[in-house]
């Protein structure tokens, strides 16, 4: 992949909104890989999380947004307790759902499940994929 | 010994067969319990941004109300709500000024949260309080011959701050069935996520975790799995049905609360075992092992 890294980039706007959602210094991240080592959804992931995290140092906005992987990552905190920078990459994809769910650009349309969805899902499925995937 | 209890949304519906077995089982114990009398949903999970705090005051607001009942321990079963309790708990101790805009928040609550309850899990209460050999003494019915994976999740473990167990390998549950006389699988996929809340919108994933898991467990010769968190026990049971569409080769098992195990061995009643809401039928084996 070709691309132009610039300090506009690396410093825009949407990298430290990114930090300050998180509460993560992406800089810190050495590339190590060991968050996609141990990340159990990969097989459905574009971008493997260590990816993601060097996409945020240099400011891919658009690669990121648009990506699956920040919604597939159900927060189960595996790559967190295994970072041995002590990153919580967890947040990193939760601050990046946030920015679009702020913009109101919800993932998930509670008026597309059927009736016999909504009655066979328990709430704890229901009220956690709404707080997760929409705004 | 007496806890406040909290039971969550979903121990009220598709997970009655978890409170129930519990209920029973702590009566057994001779541990009294009382149901917080009003409460409202955690959250389910706990907010994860630095700058969110509303999502915290569900979970806030229901640490009140054990405060309401005179008590400072409240006991939860469901993993999901025990880590955003917990969690929650932890950030206002942690954040003082977070505390004092929360609690300013809900001006009209009479107590002001202090971030003194503990938030405690029965499997926690029962390694801790009650003492798993005070739980031996109890056994009408050892679990003989069962061999029983026991999965944690995620959330019952994850982070360190809040589990009262092994991040990596952690064995409480494990304990547990080994008390009631069952035979104890350890697996490598106790802890790998189950997929979670992608239920709702991507099936194909929880499929894909449970098939993992539950192939793990049957290869290490389970005849049963237990857990701790309504969510993972939706995934890991009715998703079976998924499971098999997208991999015929897999072999369908049961999968049940770890309480429901105990209420077996502690001689509860059938009626408390619910054992009507599961997907997969787990009556076949106990019978086969003569526990039912």
């Amino acid at each position: 992949m070709r691309a132009i890294i610039s300090r506009q980039t690396i410093r825009s706007p949407f990298v430290a909104k990114v930090e300050e959602l998180s509460g993560q210094n992406l800089l810190a991240c050495y590339q190590c890989g060991k968050c996609s080592a141990g990340c159990p959804a990969i097989s459905q992931m574009d971008l493997l999380p260590n990816q993601v995290i060097r996409y945020a140092q240099l400011g891919f906005t658009d690669e990121l947004i648009n990506s699956k992987t920040i919604w597939i990552c159900a927060s189960c905190l595996t790559c967190n307790i295994r970072c041995p920078k002590g990153i919580n990459i967890a947040e990193i994809m939760e601050a990046l759902r946030q920015v679009l769910l702020r913009q109101r650009k919800d993932h998930v349309d509670i008026n597309k499940l059927s009736k016999k969805q909504k009655s066979e899902l328990p709430p704890i499925a229901l009220v956690g994929s709404f707080r997760k995937s929409t705004s | 010994m007496k806890f406040s209890y909290y039971p969550g949304c979903t121990l009220k519906n598709h997970a009655k067969n978890f409170e129930d077995s519990t209920l029973c089982s702590l009566k057994q114990l001779e541990v009294e319990v009382e149901e917080l009398p009003r409460w409202n949903c955690c959250g389910t999970v706990f907010s994860l941004t630095t700058d969110d705090l509303i999502h915290h005051v569900a979970p806030i607001r229901n640490l009140i109300r054990v405060k309401e009942q005179n008590n400072n321990k409240v006991m939860t079963l469901c993993a999901m709500c025990y880590n955003t309790l917990k969690r929650a708990n932890q950030r206002v101790k942690d954040n003082p000024e977070d505390l004092q805009k929360i609690n300013d928040f809900m001006y009209k609550e009479e107590i002001k949260y202090q971030g003194d309850v503990e938030v405690l899990h029965l499997l926690e209460i029962f390694q801790n309080d009650i003492k798993l050999e005070n739980i031996d003494k109890k056994v009408k019915k050892p679990l003989k011959g069962l061999k029983v994976a026991s999965y944690y999740g995620c959330m019952l473990v994850r982070p360190q701050n809040i589990g009262f167990d092994d991040m990596e390998n952690p064995f409480s549950m494990d304990n547990l069935m080994s008390t009631l006389g069952a035979e104890p699988v350890d697996f490598p996929y106790k802890t790998e996520c189950c997929g979670a809340y992608q239920t709702v919108d991507n099936q194909d994933l929880v499929a894909e975790r449970t098939y993992q898991i539950l192939s793990s467990a049957q290869s290490l010769g389970a005849d049963v799995v237990v857990a701790s968190c309504p969510l993972c026990v939706f995934n890991l049971d009715q998703r079976q049905k998924k499971t098999k569409q997208n991999y015929p080769e897999f072999k369908h098992i049961p999968v049940l609360y770890f309480t429901q195990l105990l209420a077996i061995a502690l001689g509860c009643d059938k009626k408390s075992l619910r054992l009507d809401l599961h997907y997969i039928d787990p009556k076949p084996i106990l019978k086969e092992k003569g526990l039912i």
